[in-house]
């Protein structure tokens, strides 16, 4: 099987589908003579032509939705935000026209369009450019909202994405975008809604997401050193949510962990503790924990910044409070 | 040393006891073995032996308070001893919980028997666990009070329950005594009260007998078979057999001991329908033995009670009469031991002595099925007579087969019933 990165997979997998589905067309800032902000598109302008690869304007609520109204009569638009964190210029495009168009025309009119771009916290973005929305999204009836892990995720659930019938939130990890990994070739499609198990084990749970998974299969490297067996469980897609899975884990292990690099009040792990204690409480063996970044704006300071955000050594800590082993 | 006497487990499935009667008075010498008190549980009126000797130095509650299994019910000790300590300990321990009716400041630690499987402290009150602990504890029967819990705070976790579970492999339920006193259900009526309306507590039997029967309605997938039996020559085969105990001085033998021997011997001849099943459904147990239980009605209000008849496939008719007639008699006056109606594979009612035609009874898990019987009437039937439809008087009774369906299929159940009409259509089989 091929090795491709992150930003290669997406790039096949928008590219693949470009060619299968004249209707669909990728527009954004910089996707087109510069290649993309973080390259994701490259070569598509030269293979797909101006009308198909739009550059844009520096103007999110304008572009997003254009995107919203092209969808509304028939096109598959694929949007590209340089980053989530200038959604919020553009949040009324998505969550009160995209998401709920298809509800309010009474199902007449339908929005099969992907908002995608890069999420979360790098290296020293700064506060503002360090956002994690995840849990915004998740909170709107109406959206999908995809967080792959993996080259090969990040390519089926893509063209999965741009398939769907509705507006997909499509939330890509920056630092993941250089990881290199298998990719399958051509035809490859994960569903919306089916996670992952990343690693098998038995001893706890770890559910992770988009970057986090990383993290959680760190953790799980050092705590089998010490004999725990860890099962890491992806979901993927966030909504719709495969709980299914993540309860079939817990039920095995009796213990659960949840690691997100978002801030934890009001957060998408706090989702999955609400499903896990509803449904498994009888196989619960301790409290459900959740490592999250500290509840404070994302700091520019390194020093600072490496506090805030989740680690390994938080993630380990954590696993060995369920197991009452400290 | 003083120590709180406590409500023993007297049945293997009781919650709480009625103290029905004191038989030993505050003051009284106690010798080992001695009984102390007559306790009404679920299923029958049990008197409550000591183990230990002493002086009942006080009863803790009066005749007809009902008390949590553990629950103190009286104090044990030297004459004279000053118990002062041990009733504020109760009394602290027991903070507001207080059993329906209980007077006296109950709750607190000192079982009377049987040392606990892992060395624990004195439960105090509420035991603190993981959920995973409390569900294996209850599968596993250990009891969660009793042990240590290594969590924060002493919380109970899973590895405390697999360590209890290993040094006590089969906790039985009749070890001791438990020791938490929790508040006994009040009677909760849910019915808007009118005037002239009054709350009654139920006593224990029907308490049990309607948590075991709603479950039962519940979860058991039940279908029913109905069939006819005629039974002028069984008729005829009681008289002569009557008439001949009659003469020997032997036991009378009714319509039901007939049914019961009809299908004990059913079900000795399809042998796939005598099963029980797990709760779960995902496993079952075949039996080699026939032992029916047999439905007795106490008196109105008080529920029924349903001794088992061991064998009653082996047994003679005579045997098998004297022997329901024993039993129901013990039962009615609620002296059956729990041994003597719990562990049957099948079930067997009748309404026929009260004018009932034909009913659908409700099964009793792990039990695959309940026959229920009507009574014995005579009935127009139509028969061909040389290729002509003639029109007789019959005398016949209406069975009704209630299946599990998880264990018994719908062909299963009718060969079963019928196997039971083949028996009382043709009584010479009930004596082969």
């Amino acid at each position: 099987m091929p090795r491709l990165s992150f930003r290669e997979a997406l790039n096949q997998a928008m590219s693949e589908e470009m060619e299968r589905d004249p209707n669909i067309f990728l527009m954004g800032e910089e996707v087109g003579h510069y290649q993309g902000a973080y390259k994701v598109s490259q070569g598509m302008l030269q293979r797909f032509g101006e009308k198909r690869v739009i550059d844009t304007p520096i103007a999110e609520c304008g572009f997003v939705g254009i995107g919203v109204g092209a969808a509304m009569v028939g096109m598959r638009p694929i949007i590209e935000l340089m980053t989530w964190n200038f959604s919020l210029v553009a949040i009324d495009q998505i969550l009160n026209n995209a998401a709920k168009i298809r509800q309010m025309s009474g199902g007449q009119l339908s929005v099969p369009m992907v908002i995608r771009g890069p999420g979360g916290a790098a290296h020293q973005l700064g506060a503002q450019h360090s956002n994690s929305f995840e849990a915004t999204y998740c909170n709107t009836p109406g959206l999908k909202v995809v967080m792959p892990s993996t080259p090969a995720d990040a390519k089926g659930l893509l063209k999965s994405a741009i398939r769907d019938a509705d507006p997909v939130v499509f939330i890509e990890a920056e630092l993941l975008y250089s990881e290199q990994g298998e990719v399958p070739d051509g035809e490859f499609l994960i569903p919306l809604g089916k996670g992952d198990i990343k690693r098998a084990g038995t001893d706890c749970t770890i559910v992770a997401y988009s970057k986090m998974v990383g993290l959680a299969l760190e953790a799980a490297k050092v705590l089998e050193k010490e004999g725990i067996s860890i099962e890491v469980v992806d979901p993927r897609t966030l909504r719709p949510l495969d709980d299914e899975l993540i309860f079939q884990s817990v039920r095995k292990t009796n213990r659960c962990v949840i690691v997100q690099e978002a801030t934890p009040h009001s957060s998408f792990g706090g989702e999955i503790a609400y499903r896990v204690q509803r449904e498994c409480f009888d196989d619960l063996d301790a409290p459900i924990e959740r490592v999250a970044s500290e509840d404070v704006p994302v700091p520019y300071a390194l020093n600072l910044e490496s506090i805030v955000l989740p680690d390994v050594a938080r993630v380990v800590a954590a696993v060995k409070r369920t197991l009452y082993l400290q | 040393m003083a120590t709180l006497i406590v409500m023993p487990r007297l049945s293997p499935t009781m919650e709480e006891g009625v103290l029905a009667k004191w038989t030993k008075k505050e003051g009284d010498k106690i010798a080992p073995g001695d009984i102390i008190a007559e306790v009404e549980t679920d299923k029958a009126n049990m008197d409550f032996p000591l183990e230990d000797e002493g002086v009942l130095l006080r009863q803790l509650v009066k005749a007809g308070d009902t008390v949590r299994l553990g629950g103190p019910v009286g104090i044990l000790g030297e004459a004279g001893e000053d118990i002062s300590a041990l009733l504020a300990e109760a009394a602290q321990a027991a903070g507001g919980a207080k059993a329906a009716a209980v007077p006296a400041p109950v709750a607190a630690p000192a079982p009377v028997a049987a040392p606990a499987p892992v060395a624990a402290p004195a439960p105090t009150g509420r035991v603190i666990a993981s959920p995973l602990a409390r569900r294996l504890a209850d599968d596993s029967g250990v009891d969660i009070r009793r042990i240590a819990g290594s969590g924060p705070g002493g919380r109970v976790v899973k590895r405390d329950i697999e360590k209890a579970m290993a040094q006590a492999p089969a906790a039985p339920a009749q070890t001791a005594a438990s020791v938490q006193v929790a508040a006994a259900p009040a009677v909760a009526v849910s019915a808007q009260l009118f005037a002239g309306d009054e709350p009654v507590a139920l006593p224990m039997i029907r308490r049990t007998a309607a948590k075991r029967l709603v479950e039962a309605k519940q979860t058991v997938p039940h279908f029913y078979l109905t069939s006819d039996a005629g039974v002028d020559a069984l008729w005829q085969f009681r008289e002569q057999l009557n008439a001949s105990a009659q003469a020997a001085g032997g036991e009378k033998i009714s319509v039901n001991d007939l049914v019961l021997k009809a299908l004990a011997r059913a079900l000795r001849v399809v042998p796939s329908a005598n099963m029980a099943i797990s709760p779960d459904g995902q496993t079952a147990i075949k039996h080699q033995r026939v032992d029916i239980s047999v439905a007795v009605a106490l008196n109105e209000g008080e529920g029924l009670i349903t001794p088992v008849v061991r064998n009653a496939d082996s047994k003679s008719l005579g045997a098998l009469a004297r022997e329901v007639r024993e039993l129901a008699a013990r039962g009615r006056e609620k002296k059956l031991r729990p041994d003597e109606y719990t562990g049957g594979t099948f079930s067997l009612t009748n309404l026929g002595m009260y004018g009932i035609r034909e009913f659908f009874a409700i099964i009793n898990p792990p039990e695959p099925g309940i026959l229920a019987v009507g009574r014995v009437e005579k009935r127009p039937v139509v028969v061909e007579k040389d290729g002509k439809d003639e029109l007789r008087i019959e005398r016949r009774m209406t069975l009704t087969l209630s299946c599990d369906h998880r264990v018994i299929d719908g062909a299963l159940g009718a060969r079963l019933l019928s196997e039971v009409v083949r028996g009382l259509e043709h009584p010479m089989l009930l004596v082969l």
